[in-house]
């Protein structure tokens, strides 16, 4: 019994470990692939110019700006939406209603982003096309309304989760002294909440700027520098799908390992950002 | 926010809201189930061919979604496969036996893993597989199983969350109770814990089985192809309805490919909402902290 006790953890151990080692492997695989990219300064210039493959310009700069613009434009739609339905949820909504919704947004959570990007298509950009009278109705703007419902649900329950671990002798304490629900909502459960609330937001932001098929299918994916949310971009996301079929060791292919290194960094970002908020929490009680 | 308008201000917000969500959900339900609910049937999956020609390879079939669902279900089955045993014995480790600085920078390694959009992790599996080709073995490219490979490293984060979640759930007292009559550590794990915490694991499983099945962007560049028929083996393209629907909306070719497009969307919408339905009917509470970490 004493061996297959060891046995069982060396190979629980062996599991961990190499799933570990999984990870530190795609960032370092990504990293010496990327290698002659990384070398004097080039990294830089990758980062900050355009994208002209007849001119022998192979920079990222224009995705990177269409990642950034796309994924904030929908996190700052979804935000408002996101706590709305969560202090419905918790607070506001009646109770049938409020169960209802949240399991609701539980399941959206499941559905295919290919299905968002599919109606996307054909309900969405046509809408927008007829709407704003300006291109093919493939933008930016499309792209995050699209998106803000990809990473609504996500964001909704993580504020639903924060409003409700707020100390139930608080919320007892509103009642008592006859303070109406809105109240209890805005002056207790809002200022107690908010790392939870920081914790959905980045979450829903990684989501966003991870996230390939709504941006490939839906923003147009143009490589020039977007001027309005009415203009064609791309992501970096896109890019990688865009350029996979290029020749494995030239010049264009390995700035995919920029991007797919700018996607990793920023996922550790998050993670990180995510984990100090979780420990200022626990610091605080 | 005084008074009563303010207060109205803030319940009617809500209300929009709430309704707006749903709203948007029930519209994607509706223009699908609009536009292609006349195409569900059998036809749609088997096309011209008899269905029981079809179910057993006897002939090919061309214009339906059967070589796309057999794709998916293959892909499904190997990612999973492979995932499962690694990432519940990884999970059991993480809450039974590491301890200490091993267990938060692992802890802090499968965040990171978990976050990791599925672009990069197809663009690695992508690297590696023409990284074997160029030195190792001619006969590797982008297929099947480099696919599946990659998905498993998908989902791998989720399935050692999920189970380390459900074992760090089991109480105290019952976690105490074998050890008290003599059982050893391994013992404990299998006889009390593993059981005990069983409905997490499996929805953890259930979750990882639908993301596998929705995923087109790792697919999509390993090795999935438009038209490639039932696959025969593991090292050869194959189809996937994520990816069938992704390229109908890219190019389809004519007003019935569309519509198929329409009934294909139905039917993986159906079933990967099913599937995370099944395992939130499970474990219902708490799902998404162990899917999206913290």
């Amino acid at each position: 019994m004493r061996r297959l006790d060891h046995v069982a953890e060396l190979g629980f151990r062996v599991a961990a470990f190499s799933s570990a080692v999984a990870t530190v492997g795609i960032f370092g695989f990504m990293a010496v692939l990327g290698y002659p990219l990384l070398t004097d300064g080039r990294l830089v210039e990758v980062l900050t110019s355009p994208w002209l493959p007849d001119q022998g310009a192979f920079g990222i700069f224009p995705m990177l700006a269409g990642t950034v613009l796309i994924a904030s434009l929908a996190v700052l739609l979804a935000f408002p939406l996101s706590l709305g339905c969560a202090s419905f949820v918790v607070v506001t909504g009646p109770r049938p209603l409020a169960g209802l919704l949240r399991k609701t947004v539980s399941v959206m959570t499941g559905v295919p982003t290919v299905i968002y990007g599919f109606v996307g298509v054909f309900l969405l950009v046509p809408v927008i096309r007829e709407t704003f009278h300006h291109g093919s109705g493939m933008c930016i703007l499309s792209a995050a309304l699209c998106l803000a419902v990809l990473v609504s649900p996500t964001m909704i329950l993580f504020f639903v989760d924060s409003f409700e671990r707020v100390p139930l002798s608080q919320i007892n304490a509103v009642d008592a002294l006859g303070g109406t629900p809105v109240q209890k909502l805005l002056y207790v459960i809002l200022p107690q909440a908010w790392p939870g609330v920081i914790t959905g937001l980045v979450l829903g932001l990684g989501r966003a700027v991870g996230d390939t098929l709504i941006a490939l299918m839906i923003a147009g994916n143009s490589v020039a520098i977007p001027h309005s949310m009415l203009d064609s971009a791309r992501t970096l996301t896109a890019h990688i799908a865009l350029i996979i079929a290029a020749d494995f060791e030239s010049l264009e292919f390995r700035t995919l390992f920029a991007c797919g290194i700018v996607l990793y960094a920023f996922t550790a970002l998050t993670v990180l950002l995510v984990r100090t908020v979780g420990t200022a929490r626990k610091g605080a009680r | 926010m005084r008074g009563r308008a303010g207060e109205m201000l803030v319940i009617g917000y809500c209300w929009a809201c709430a309704l707006l969500l749903p709203g948007v959900l029930c519209c994607v339900l509706g223009f699908l189930i609009l536009k292609g609910g006349h195409t569900l049937g059998l036809e749609l999956i088997f096309g011209d061919t008899d269905p029981i020609d079809a179910l057993l390879l006897r002939r090919p079939v061309f214009d339906g979604l059967f070589p796309a669902m057999v794709g998916t279900l293959s892909l499904v089955v190997l990612a999973v496969g492979l995932a499962i045993p690694v990432g519940i014995s990884a999970g059991i480790y993480m809450a039974e036996y590491s301890r200490g600085a091993v267990k938060r920078c692992f802890s802090l390694l499968f965040d990171v893993l978990a976050g990791i959009p599925s672009i990069v992790v197809g663009l690695f599996g992508f690297s590696v597989a023409v990284f074997i080709h160029r030195h190792f073995s001619e006969n590797i490219y982008p297929c099947l199983l480099i696919s599946a490979v990659s998905l498993a490293f998908l989902v791998l984060p989720y399935l050692i969350r999920t189970t380390q979640v459900a074992l760090e759930g089991v109480s105290e007292s019952l976690r105490l109770t074998a050890p008290a009559l003599g059982a050893s550590r391994f013992q404990n794990i299998r006889y009390v814990l593993i059981p005990r915490a069983l409905p997490g694991i499996i929805s953890g499983v259930i979750l990882s089985i639908g993301r596998c099945a929705e995923d087109t962007a790792v697919i999509m560049l390993t090795g999935v192809v438009a038209t490639a028929g039932v696959p025969h083996t593991i090292f050869g393209g194959y189809e996937a309805l994520p990816f069938f629907v992704y390229t109908v909306a890219s190019q389809y070719a004519d007003a019935q490919e569309l519509s198929r497009g329409y009934g294909g969307a139905i039917v993986l919408l159906f079933l990967c909402g099913g599937l995370f339905f099944i395992a939130f009917g499970i474990k219902r509470r708490m799902m998404h902290r162990a899917v999206y970490r913290v």
